[in-house]
């Protein structure tokens, strides 16, 4: 540690650390604008000037490592001054038009103009233009704002790995710009908007919509793919016009999709806002009062093996825990979460979560990705193996993909072949990957779910593991092997033991006229064609997607930022979102839809109040009762009720992996609802299909 | 797709020549295979002088920084952020000659607006940065060229003029029109940078001698 004197008082900082830290550990606040925690230090801005002991003129603290020792002074006249002189030669090019700005009121320049501007200007010359960017569907640009500051140039070069954005010509003329106009080609854009520290990026679709002040902020958990980003949702007037991420360095650092951040229009368009039953083969409306009467009927006679559930992939573990306690109150153990027709070796936990943690990725060492293409699966996670990549500096994490890449994965990659054959080779160490596995200290294998919707799934799982073993990823305190999620719900509705029974249907079997009634959860992604006519089909959710067309009955439910639930991130991490707005119309939280029909249909679920139900939850399994951030991950933990037998040896197919996600903006009902997603699709284009041998 | 700095007419394609893959051949070698990134400004001027030979324009177009940007593994942003900052590469097309006059303080005391009315009299061109009807021209103004003590300057493509005036620089331009180029150098009777005339000083009767 090395000791500072900050103001007077001494701290200690770990060294090579900044001045700017060093303050900030004093909790001295200093103003900046090109200096982010998350990005390189450019110190372009000068905002940042502090005076230190024995320096001839202020210096610029973002860039200035300490030394034992030294002395910084933060509020003296002259750090005033130069401050004010800073900010003077900041505004001579900046546009007074912070009343049409939608940055206005969480401008960083603005705060700080507040308190280092002068009410007036001496700039009697011409102000610069500079003419706005075309960077695509989701990212404004007004370019005459930017100041400079090359936190984007940054963010995208480094965090997104998708250098696009630069600084180009000099002096007077600089601008940032992508040169050839194109659209900005990545998942996490939307981060530019955060970064920007001046209304230079502001969101499109949200543009000239509201004032930052006028937000309701409620804390919430993106459920757009499996890593649980924390978010908050900012709403107005009983409308979500925001999503913006929440610091979680266990999580999503600060970063947040794009999908995430700007399917909310989704929210909004296709609802179902009201119960509906098909009569005569017409959907009508009707009361939830008739509508719950109606399917308790036709429940009637029907046993209870003949009924199944099939979960979607934005549930909340509430619904899930209702839905089966109901299922498995009338003897049915038809259910599975498992839309997509994955296998998971559900025998412990660790068999279907990301063990090592996302920050996990930090410390690895060499990489495997086995059906895995994480920039469309989960882009801030991909980010964080972007990270460690940069981090890890030339060579210093090898990084080995089987399954061809649909897209640039930002980061060297050596595909080592297209089919799970490849991991014979490995295993018999025939492919020189093999070793530089084995040479590591923290390798790491990450199993996506084009390896594990297929038919040898399971014995890839076990060659993944054999190979995790041989290589040194699974030993007391590294656990290498991981499983990349793609659906929110899925990890907490296996904790749940959200699974066929010993002689219960699984979802194909379901789809297959297994069951008399068929309830989908929110599950639109099944194969709705294969389902008999002569199955009946509730559909609980919330969007008229695909499976609402096909359902007898519709009853309409809440979307994630409607309900408070629990999701299960694909790390295992048990977190809380909380109710943002209420839902359209008559739908309701979904929990409580079932906990009503469960008295229409006399087998009352034991539950009235949330906390009971969440309660309930912990009881199932003690995962449940470790929530928020900061809670322990219950990694070794006993999972679930699962009765699924552990890795079914098998052979491993030749037939190359076929990419789970084609087109990254439009995975589920919400997205696929979005006006905003479905341009992107059109700008961004499908990943193209990877040709079968 | 054009922006401020992209003229709308870009070539479809650009590849390097014989001649200059022999020239990137020798730049290559003078950096490690893993930083040859900072091969990036040998390279562009590569370009520029191949499209000055082949095309008569010496200027860099897009697709050429891509081809650089591909050649040297690097984002192709980082190349045009490059061509861009420094303004001798050309991102625009230029006439067959370019026309640099140096306007900075010494070369304008020593009469530069002679130099510039010279060159805008004898090539038709207005402004700076303008073109001759002829396509021959590109008249553009720079900083010192470091070469004061011969001021003014006028930079023709990579040569000197020196000590220029408005009938010297006329006279260059003739020239260059006729196809030749003159001797670059200073303009009148000195040599290189020493006095008009011959040496001032350290003259070999020195003055510490008749004390
Ligand atoms: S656009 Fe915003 S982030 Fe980018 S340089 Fe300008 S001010 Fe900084
Ligand atoms: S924050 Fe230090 S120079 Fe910009
Ligand atoms: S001022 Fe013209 S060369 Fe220096």
């Amino acid at each position: 540690m090395v000791r500072v004197i900050v103001d007077g008082a001494p701290v200690d900082v770990p060294p090579g650390s900044s001045a700017l830290q060093a303050c900030e550990a004093a909790g001295k606040e200093i103003p900046r604008f090109c200096y982010h925690e998350r990005l390189s230090v450019a110190g372009n801005c000068r905002m940042c000037l502090v005076e230190v002991a024995r320096a001839p003129k202020p210096v610029a603290s973002c860039g200035f490592p300490v030394s034992e020792g030294m002395q910084i002074f933060t509020d003296t006249e002259v750090v005033r001054r130069a401050r004010r002189a800073v900010m003077e030669f900041l505004l001579i090019n900046h546009p007074l038009d912070c009343p049409i700005c939608d940055q206005g009121g969480e401008c960083d320049l603005q705060d700080q103009a507040y308190g280092y501007g002068s009410g007036i200007s001496r700039y009697k010359e011409d102000k610069r233009a500079v003419t706005d960017k075309d960077l695509g569907p989701l990212v404004k640009t007004v370019m005459t704002r930017c100041i400079q500051c090359t936190r984007c140039v940054r963010f995208s070069t480094e965090v997104a790995g998708t250098p696009e954005l630069g600084l180009v010509s000099r002096g007077e003329n600089a601008e940032i710009t992508t040169y050839v106009e194109k659209a900005l080609t990545s998942e996490l854009s939307g981060n530019l908007i955060d970064v920007c520290p001046v209304g230079a990026l502001t969101a499109k679709p949200s543009a000239f919509h509201a004032r930052s002040w006028e937000y309701k902020k409620t804390d919430s958990v993106d459920v757009m793919d499996a890593l649980g980003t924390n978010i908050q949702v900012q709403a107005r007037g009983g409308e979500v016009m925001r999503i913006v991420p929440r610091v979680n360095d266990d999580v999503n650092e600060e970063w947040l999709s794009d999908k995430g951040r700007f399917s909310i229009d989704g929210l909004k368009r296709k609802r179902l806002d009201r119960p509906w039953v098909r009569v005569h083969g017409k959907l009508s409306a009707v009361s939830w009062k008739d509508a719950l009467i109606a399917l308790a009927r036709r429940f009637d006679g029907v046993p209870g093996d003949k009924v199944g559930a099939i979960a979607g992939d934005l549930c909340d573990a509430e619904s899930l825990c209702a839905i089966k306690d109901l299922l498995q109150g009338i003897g049915s153990s038809n259910l599975d979460c498992r839309q997509d027709g994955a296998w998971y070796d559900t025998s412990a936990r660790s068999g279907y979560l990301f063990n090592s943690d996302v920050s996990g990725i930090d410390q690895a060492d060499a990489l495997l990705l086995v059906g895995a293409m994480p920039r469309h699966e989960s882009p801030v996670l991909n980010a964080r193996i972007r990270k460690r990549f940069v981090d890890a500096g030339r060579g210093g994490f090898p990084i080995g993909m089987i399954g061809a890449p649909t897209a640039d994965m930002t980061y060297d990659v050596n595909v080592l072949g297209h089919g799970p054959d490849v991991l014979a080779d490995l295993l018999s160490g025939k492919n020189a990957f093999a070793e530089v596995l084995k040479n590591a200290k923290k390798p790491m294998i990450i199993v996506g779910h084009s390896a594990l919707t297929r038919r040898d799934a399971p014995a890839i799982y076990a060659a993944c593991r054999e190979l995790a073993q041989t290589c040194g990823a699974l030993s007391a305190d590294w656990h290498g092997l991981n499983i990349l999620h793609t659906a929110a719900s899925r990890v907490g509705a296996l904790d749940l033991g959200f699974l066929p029974g010993p002689h219960g249907c699984d979802a194909a079997s379901m789809l297959r006229g297994g069951v008399e009634i068929l309830w989908l959860l929110g599950a639109d992604d099944v194969q709705l064609e294969r389902i008999p006519p002569e199955t009946f089909v509730v559909y609980l959710g919330h969007h008229g997607d695909a499976a609402a067309k096909r359902a007898d009955i519709i009853l309409p439910g809440a979307a994630y930022t409607e309900k408070s639930g629990t999701y299960v991130n694909t790390a295992g991490r048990v977190q809380r979102a909380f109710r943002a707005v209420f839902p359209p119309g008559d739908a309701r939280e979904d929990w409580r839809i079932i906990r009503a029909f469960s008295e229409v249909l006399g087998h009352t679920l034991p539950y009235d109040t949330l906390e009971q139900l969440r309660a309930h939850m912990a009881q199932v399994n003690p995962v449940f009762a470790q929530t928020g951030q900061g809670a322990p991950r219950l990694a070794g933990a006993e999972g679930g009720l699962a009765s699924e037998a552990t890795a079914r040896e098998g052979e491993l197919m030749t037939t190359p992996f076929r990419p789970v996600i084609r087109d990254y903006y439009q995975t589920n009902a919400i997205s696929r609802a979005s006006q905003t997603m479905a341009e992107c699709s059109k700008v961004y284009g499908v990943a193209p299909v990877v040709a079968a041998e | 797709m054009s922006t401020a700095w992209t003229p709308a007419a870009q070539p479809d394609s650009f590849v390097f020549d014989a001649a200059s893959e022999e020239e990137i051949a020798g730049v290559l070698c003078k950096y490690p295979e893993e930083r040859k990134a900072s091969a990036v400004m040998p390279l562009l001027y590569i370009v520029q002088r191949q499209m000055g030979r082949v095309t008569g324009s010496a200027w860099v177009p897009v697709v050429a920084m891509d081809v650089v940007a591909q050649r040297l593994g690097m984002a192709s942003m980082r190349v045009y952020e490059v061509a861009s900052f420094y303004t001798m590469f050309n991102t625009r097309p230029i006439g067959r000659y370019h026309l640099q006059v140096c306007t900075t303080t010494p070369c304008w005391l020593r009469g530069s607006d002679d130099v510039v009315a010279a060159c805008q009299k004898a090539t038709g061109i207005q402004h700076f940065g303008e073109t001759s009807a002829d396509g021959l021209f590109t008249m553009t103004e720079v900083e010192c060229l470091g070469a004061c003590a011969n001021a003014p300057i006028l930079q023709v493509d990579d040569d000197f003029y020196e000590d220029m005036d408005a009938e010297r620089t006329a006279a260059v331009i003739a020239e260059l029109r006729a196809g030749r180029r003159p001797e670059p150098g200073p303009a009148i009777n000195r040599s290189v940078s020493a006095p008009v005339g011959g040496r001032k000083t350290l003259l070999p009767s020195s003055t510490a001698d008749q004390k």
